[in-house]
């Protein structure tokens, strides 16, 4: 897509560095098979190593823990480039990276830290995030999921999650469970549970029309025991998870990013090749309207998360911060990748066509890490102060 | 007035249809310059001189032979050596070789000896005062750039065909000359040559080329373009760099920005979907016909003609069409 | 073994170029820039034979302004050990100039192997290379399209029209790599960050004489469009018949 605002300007070399290489791996690995993984509702699991060895797992995370230690901008430019492939993919490493490796990095033990980063950096054990329940979605404060500190220091965990992204591939699941009977979401804490634990089982969730090329799970823990150290030692409270969340929906408003853009030259290229009474559709009116704003609303987008980025890299960012991009930008690329769909006409439900994939794929990215709704709600009240939650 | 020098190609015993351009650009140089003579320059094992006489036939005034048994295969080393002495010693004012792969292997070798730049893969040329004047394509083909030359003798390469090879008989003088360098001191030496399988007419000759991609779905039926290619009579077979990543097609089949650029009379591409760097190598065909499943492929933005439909489909209707229009004649 | 690599900064070749209002150069508006092609497969070339072979190191060169250390970092963030930037304010039209700067640079390296791309993809004129080796007096072999190294001596495959050659040479040489040689790895995001630490050092390039220049640039003529004759076999009678009597290629 061309560099409409000269955006490139306003990116180090290096950051356009790790753009090129992930894009390059995207188009030769990715874009060859990933029509095909969605239409058959598989995630190409056979893709992760390369994706390991590249490097984007828990990218922006210390070196001194197998990371490749980049910068926030780098890191979203990562996830454009993922989900200009696909949201699935994007989700994939989001999960492993900010929803997994992160709460191991923020409130884990040296041990833990040690242990699993490396590995999780590799590809070597992938893992996912347990918060959401069958009827805690959007209040996640709700859960029902329950850890029992015993005598000897060790835990027994009950309940269940639902819509857990890697749930049935993961060798490990980061579970967020309320503590020794207190219903308060004071009381939650993160657990990492390997999951060939006694009493755990993951289920694949079929039947999804969104988000195929990903594996969706529902786990439940029947009294799943865990020794003492399988607690994240500085977790405590909802804050813990939401920090996840944050981490993750910062890297998912530069993902949408990518989905848009692909959406928006799919549409470009087929408007000026396309034609119909004797013109290139994209010379009708109609048409340059759809590309104008789908234009327009994708640079808009870049200009947003480019910012965020700079002040998460300088340590200013704010949650309420990460709602207004995330909202934005997943909303504005839902429209576009609609609109693109419409522009390319019969062609645009056909496989071969990626816009139709994106549209759908991005319903799921509009609904979770908080839905548009929440995010309106977390910024009407940033901004009034008052709640507008029940 | 002044001389040209002229690098005429030969192998396996026989002169290839780019010394006679060279020969032919050579003539068209002397005479720019009030009508010197050119010197074809000969190499290879003992007996290629008699082929001096073809050379005449193109206009070559006198023909350098250098006859040795290790010349018998191309010896880049000796050749630079010889030719580069000759060129000193002959003060011509432009020496030409052809842009193949030989010329192109040895022309800058001996421009440097001589301490002269050289004009690469010509499409055009004039002398212009004491300079050369050459037109060359750039940027995959999407640029053409005209180029000065200073300086005497002034070198270049002739990209294959962009000149067609002019009679102008006349009597060569034939000159024996001694290789300047030993070939079997040369450091790199050929050990093996791969002949082409049978009559296989390459790419950079064939006036007619039918090139294969993708959409032929499989490495099998790339008979279909080998049928195809038959039935034309003069044809080469060509591919993308899609099917030649896959091994469906040998490397040296490629035709693209990175592989070989094309200049047929004729270029049909099957089941090719008109990728940019695969453009850059066939765009300059005189007449390009495409056939392809998706008529939005890039691919009928260049064609002149195009058929829209299955190319495993159509190329047995098309072979067998061509083999009766031919036969009718 | 010590593998020098000579790469150039050129722009996308996917691009639509447009003649500069000079009328002598391309207009740079909006170009996106990256090592040529084949300069690649000459990194990874070399990459791969220290990796096989090794240890060893790859050291790549550039001739150009401040611009051309992006490629060179690039090359680094693939493996390479050291860098080094000719600096001068353009690319010479020259090929001979160019292969003056770069035998300089080259002469006291004590390089088991100097490996180059078989062309720029932008000038396309395939000088360099076989210059450098002149100047050099260095055993060269071009436009290759396999090599194998062992004990100091070399086997590589040549393309030729119709035909393969297979020569054998002793290293110290000088290679020109063409289609056949391995593609360019994608730098890792690590390679990248440990490219940051890597050497790169300037230099003042030591150009020789110029005595070729740009006159002009111009787009060729545009192709008159053509048109879609039928469709499936059904067409291939009309075909066959505007080959006949149109184009007359048949």
């Amino acid at each position: 897509m061309q560099d409409f605002f000269d955006i490139d300007s306003a990116l180090s070399e290096e950051e356009r560095a790790v753009r090129a290489s992930v894009r390059q791996f995207v188009d030769e690995r990715i874009l060859p098979i990933i029509g095909d993984c969605y239409v058959e509702g598989r995630f190409p699991n056979e893709i992760i190593p390369g994706l390991a060895e590249l490097g984007v797992f828990g990218a922006n995370l210390p070196e001194e823990y197998g990371c490749a230690g980049l910068n926030n901008v780098s890191y979203g430019l990562i996830m454009q480039e993922l989900e200009r492939g696909d949201s699935g993919i994007r989700s994939f490493a989001s999960v492993q990276g900010a929803l997994v490796m992160y709460p191991i990095f923020a409130f884990g033990s040296e041990e833990q830290k040690k242990h699993y980063l490396p590995k999780m950096a590799a590809g070597e054990i992938i893992g996912c995030f347990g918060l959401t329940e069958p009827d805690y979605g959007s209040n996640p404060s709700g859960m029902i999921t329950m850890a029992n500190e015993q005598a000897d220091g060790s835990w027994v965990l009950n309940g269940a999650k639902m819509w857990i992204t890697n749930g049935s591939q993961a060798k490990v699941a980061i579970v967020w469970a309320k503590t020794n009977g207190d219903k308060s979401d004071k009381s939650i804490r993160g657990f990492v549970v390997p999951t060939d634990t006694p009493g755990f089982t993951a289920k694949d969730q079929k039947g999804k029309l969104s988000l195929r090329a990903s594996d969706t799970s529902e786990l439940v823990f029947q009294d799943v025991h865990l020794p003492k150290d399988a607690i994240l030692p500085k977790s405590g409270g909802i804050k813990s998870p939401l920090m996840c969340l944050t981490q993750a929906r910062y890297g998912i408003s530069w993902g949408v990013i990518g989905a848009a853009m692909a959406c928006y030259e799919e549409a470009l290229t087929y408007a000026t090749s396309r034609v119909m009474f004797d013109k290139a559709i994209g010379g009708f009116q109609l048409q340059q309207q759809r590309l104008a704003v789908m234009l327009t609303e994708i640079v808009k987008a870049q200009l947003v998360s480019l910012h965020l980025g700079r002040l998460k890299d300088s340590g200013k960012l704010t949650p309420q911060q990460v709602s207004l991009a995330k909202r934005n930008n997943c909303d504005i690329a839902t429209d576009v990748a609609r609109e693109a769909r419409r522009l390319l006409g019969a062609n645009g439900i056909l496989a071969e066509y990626a816009s139709m994939r994106h549209m759908a794929n991005l319903e799921s990215v509009y609904t979770y890490e908080g839905t548009h709704d929440i995010h309106t709600l977390i910024l009407g009240q940033a901004v009034t102060g008052l709640s507008a939650f029940n | 007035m002044a001389n040209t020098f002229a690098f005429a190609e030969s192998r396996g015993g026989a002169l290839r249809r780019v010394a006679f351009e060279t020969v032919s650009a050579a003539r068209a140089l002397a005479d720019a310059c009030g009508g010197g003579e050119v010197h074809a320059f000969l190499a290879g094992a003992p007996g290629v001189s008699s082929l001096a006489s073809e050379l005449g036939k193109y206009g070559a005034d006198v023909v350098i032979v250098v006859e040795h048994p290790g010349l018998a295969n191309a010896n880049a080393e000796s050749l630079a050596a010889t030719a580069a002495e000759r060129i000193r010693a002959g003060g011509y004012r432009a020496a030409v070789f052809s842009a193949s792969a030989q010329g192109r292997d040895l022309a800058p070798r001996v421009a440097a000896k001589l301490g002269v730049g050289m004009a690469a893969d010509v499409i055009a040329f004039e002398l212009s005062g004491d300079a050369l004047v050459v037109k060359h394509p750039a940027y995959a083909g999407k640029v053409i750039a005209t180029l000065k030359l200073t300086g005497s003798p002034a070198i270049m390469t002739l990209h294959p065909g962009a000149r067609a090879a002019v009679e102008a008989p006349t009597e060569a003088r034939v000159e024996s000359a001694q290789p300047a360098a030993d070939p079997g001191a040369s450091k790199v030496l050929v050990k093996e040559m791969i002949a082409g399988g049978g009559a296989k007419l390459d790419i950079g000759d064939a006036p007619v080329i039918v090139s294969g991609g993708r959409g032929l779905k499989s490495a099998d039926n790339f008979r279909l373009v080998e049928d195809l290619a038959a039935a034309f009579g003069n044809a080469a077979v060509g591919a993308t760099r899609a099917v030649t990543d896959d091994g469906w097609r040998p490397h040296s089949d490629q035709i693209g920005q990175t592989g070989r650029q094309v200049s047929p009379d004729l270029y049909v591409a099957c089941g090719i979907s008109g990728a940019i760097q695969h453009i850059a190598g066939m765009r300059n065909s005189r007449t390009i016909v495409a056939i392809n499943k998706d008529k939005e492929a890039p691919i009928f933005k260049v064609a002149d003609y195009g058929i829209v439909g299955d190319v495993v489909e159509i190329l047995p209707v098309l072979t067998a069409a061509v083999k009766e229009a031919r036969e009718k004649g | 073994m010590k593998i020098a690599v000579c790469i150039k900064r050129v722009p996308d070749m996917e691009t639509r170029f447009k003649i500069a209002a000079s009328g002598s150069s391309v207009d740079e508006t909006g170009l996106k820039y990256d090592m040529s092609d084949f300069d690649g497969y000459a990194v990874e070339t070399a990459l791969q034979l220290n990796e096989k072979q090794g240890p060893g190191e790859t050291v790549v060169i550039s001739l150009g302004p401040d611009v051309v250390q992006e490629q060179l970092r690039k090359a680094l963030s693939m493996g390479a050990d050291r860098a080094v930037q000719l600096k001068s304010d353009r690319v010479p039209a020259d090929g001979l100039a160019i292969a003056t700067a770069l035998a300089a640079e080259l002469k006291s390296g004590g390089y088991d192997l100097i490996l180059f791309g078989r062309q720029a993809v932008d000038s396309a004129n395939a000088t360099v290379g076989p210059m450098t080796a002149e100047l050099l007096d260095l055993p060269c072999a071009t436009a290759v399209s396999s090599l194998e190294i062992a004990n100091g001596r070399a086997t590589a495959r040549r393309e030729l029209e119709g035909a393969a050659e297979v020569v054998e040479f002793s290293l110290p040489a000088i290679v020109s790599v063409d289609e056949g040689m391995p593609r360019a790895r994608y730098p890792s995001l690590k390679g990248i960050m440990a490219a940051k630490k890597k050497p790169l050092e300037v230099r003042p390039a030591q150009l020789g004489e110029e005595r070729i220049t740009i006159e002009k640039m111009e787009l060729p003529p545009e192709r008159a469009a053509g048109r879609i004759v039928g469709e499936g076999p059904a067409a291939v009678p009309e075909l066959v018949r505007l080959l006949h009597t149109e184009a007359k290629v048949l």
